[in-house]
């Protein structure tokens, strides 16, 4: 019974780890169907993480930070598309390059307006999404199985985690299902085609941007104003390129991506668990060998599982008309 | 877009990077001012924290020449075609390598014991950088991806050896125990005082100097020698090469592992040069600068070195900055230098076009 316990909880906390991932990585994905390579998503999460705590301890509303969030993360999805698609500059460069930008920003606003060394206030249960109780959890907590199946892991999230649930069938249905999607696929894959057919590259690819910025603004929500409750220095923490390499395990494919999140976002909770637990004949882990768990993870999955890899024809490579 | 003529060398080397780089601190200035400061004063004081005086001009070339290597390092990868994002860790590595060499060699003989250190300095970084480089070859995992993770293990690694076998005996800090008396690298200015120069006291030493010599070594291998033919084929074009009968996955790995070299010896300058022993996260970002470095500088050694020096220049002068004005924080440099990377690195063609219209229309009037 303690390890079903223990299995339920650590679902749980899966399921809270993975939000963020999700999301980024459905963010890169759409970006990269589109052509644009971003290893930016860090850094797009990050600020609007910034944004969306900011804007929360001063109005106090979680919903003025959503908007914030999306925008903060919209605007650096246009500038990185300035960049690679206008520009035609080095699209991991400009990632990078926004990355560090943010990292050294964020926190030198959050000091500027907080005073509080490079972080945001606490945020108070109003001012944040907070934890959703579903009808009926608490009187069935206590019921066997199904108790802590529903009380545990269906209810108690925050209103993002339930909206991420939407998004993965939103993005394949957006993906194959709609002529937009089609012609996002193929900018990704011939632009040259797209450009014969009378349609604008650039366009689709901003389009494309815009909705990757969307999705990274929630991730960024989510992560100071539900699962945190301000922001913190770094509080990315590696997710962006996590979220990166959850979606070249996906093969750029939705439902593969997704499950790669999840087995992410799985042994991102067996390592918090795994603090501290002693082990027969190996006694304890020490901590910084846990935390490496998800890096070493994801390289053996690059290097064993993954096969032949295939991105989008086109993506990193900016598109010049008359070529 | 209509064909792209070739500017006049001073204009794609000088006033190319000149224009990105003031509007970097355009932008930078502008937040500044939103800060409350006044961004000219701003300037002024970093201009003058970098090379006001003897000291500060020390400083610029120490934090200079941590940039040479890790500058270098992507270059190299980046000529084999290959995007080395991993310096950070590489370095780290490279460090752990060094420090463990010297410890290695006890109180033998310091001379030797820094030599045994520089290799493993070099050593330990090359071999962090084989294993992507070996997975990008053969298997094909992107390089980017596995550099990045490297970075993170590397850290991890890091912080393991020095709350645990590595720590100072009896102490708190994650750091090592102080090297042997003597195993450190001769400063630059003790150097100058054998030949009757006077010159400030400060942490720029000879680590400056064999940065130099790997900028020469650089050029020599990439431009003088067969391998390095072979290494810009096969970074130009990968399906060229293979024609002309060059194992692209061997040059693959080669360039990778001198990446790595050159970033693990970094260490020298940080540890052996100055703080004489390891230090966790001893790194600080200077592996990524090393990106824009590489991009600033056109991937050539003589670039790279005179970038490496402006971001030198970045650092020093940042500090005093953050000194000076209360509102100014290392975190503000940080952006800077991002800045400086988005305009200098990834819109480096931003002025292009415009400068190109500008240089055909003084070519027309001068045939009028």
């Amino acid at each position: 019974m303690e390890f079903f316990a223990d299995l339920v909880l650590l679902i749980d906390s899966t399921l809270r780890i993975a939000t963020p991932l999700v999301l980024t990585a459905f963010a890169g994905l759409i970006a990269e169907r589109a052509g644009v390579v971003d290893i930016g998503l860090e850094g797009k999460m990050l600020a609007s993480a910034f944004a969306a705590a900011a804007t929360a301890a001063v109005t106090g509303s979680p919903w003025y930070a959503l908007m914030a969030g999306v925008g903060a993360a919209v605007a650096l999805g246009l500038l990185h598309g300035y960049v690679s698609i206008n520009q035609r500059g080095n699209q991991i460069v400009s990632g990078m390059a926004i990355n560090i930008a943010v990292a050294g920003a964020a926190p030198t606003l959050a000091n500027f307006i907080f005073h509080k060394g490079g972080q945001t206030p606490l945020l108070d249960e109003e001012s944040r999404f907070s934890i959703i109780t579903l009808p009926g959890a608490e009187a069935l907590a206590d019921v066997p199985l199904i108790g802590g199946l529903y009380s545990e892991i269906i209810s108690g999230h925050n209103l993002i985690t339930y909206l991420t649930v939407l998004v993965v069938p939103a993005t394949a249905w957006l993906l194959y299902k709609t002529r937009f999607g089609l012609r996002l696929r193929a900018v990704g894959e011939n632009p040259e085609a797209v450009d014969t057919a009378g349609i604008s590259v650039a366009l689709i690819r901003y389009q494309a941007l815009i909705i990757f910025g969307v999705l990274c603004g929630f991730a960024g929500t989510v992560l100071s104003t539900g699962l945190g409750a301000g922001f913190i220095r770094d509080m990315s923490a590696g997710k962006g390129y996590l979220a990166l390499a959850a979606m070249i395990f996906g093969k750029w494919k939705p439902v593969p991506t997704l499950l790669a999140c999840l087995l992410f976002g799985f042994v991102d909770a067996l390592q918090g668990r795994l603090q501290g637990v002693s082990f027969p004949l190996i006694g304890e882990i020490p901590v910084q060998f846990t935390i490496m768990l998800p890096y070493v993870l994801t390289v053996i999955i690059l290097a064993g599982f993954v096969g032949k890899i295939q991105a989008p024809r086109a993506s990193g490579i900016p598109y010049e008309k008359d070529h | 877009m209509a064909a792209v003529r070739k500017l006049p060398f001073w204009a794609e080397n000088i006033l190319l990077p000149s224009l990105n780089l003031l509007a970097a601190f355009v932008v930078s200035g502008l937040v500044i001012w939103g800060l409350g400061e006044d961004p000219f004063l701003a300037l002024s004081l970093l201009v003058e924290g970098a090379f006001g005086y003897e000291e500060a001009i020390g400083y610029t070339f120490y934090y200079a020449t941590n940039f040479i290597f890790t500058g270098l390092a992507v270059s190299i990868a980046f000529h084999a075609g290959h995007f080395n994002i991993g310096g950070e860790g590489q370095a780290m590595i490279g460090g752990l390598g060094l420090t463990l060499a010297v410890f290695l060699m006890g109180d033998a003989s310091p001379f030797l014991s820094i030599l045994i250190g520089i290799i493993g300095a070099a050593v330990f970084g090359a071999a962090w950088a084989y294993i992507p480089a070996y997975l990008q070859a053969k298997r094909g995992s992107h390089i980017v991806i596995t550099t990045i993770m490297f970075n993170f293990i590397a850290s991890a690694l890091l912080a393991y050896m020095l709350v645990g076998p590595l720590q100072r005996p009896g102490g708190q800090m994650p750091e090592s125990a102080d090297f042997p008396d003597g195993v450190a690298l001769t400063h630059i200015h003790e150097l100058l005082s054998y030949i009757g120069i006077s010159f400030e006291e400060g942490p720029m030493n000879v680590s400056l100097l064999i940065a130099f010599a790997c900028a020469w070594g650089f050029w020599f291998l990439l431009w003088r020698t067969r391998f390095g033919y072979e290494l810009r084929v096969a970074g130009q074009s990968a399906d060229a090469a293979a024609f002309a009968g060059i194992s692209v996955p061997r040059m693959t790995i080669l360039a990778m592992m001198v990446s790595g070299a050159l970033a693990g010896m970094m260490g020298l300058n940080e540890l052996l040069g100055e703080q004489l022993r390891l230090l966790g996260n001893f790194t600080l970002g200077y592996g990524f600068v090393g990106i824009a470095v590489a991009f600033m500088g056109r991937n050539h050694p003589v670039g790279i070195v005179l970038a490496a020096v402006l971001f030198g220049a970045l650092y020093q002068g940042g500090a005093e900055l953050a000194f000076e004005m209360p509102s100014i924080t290392r975190d503000l440099i940080v952006m800077i230098q991002g800045l400086v990377i988005l305009f200098a690195g990834a819109m480096e063609h931003m002025f292009r076009t415009p400068l190109n219209r500008l240089f055909e229309r003084f070519a027309s009037q001068e045939a009028v």
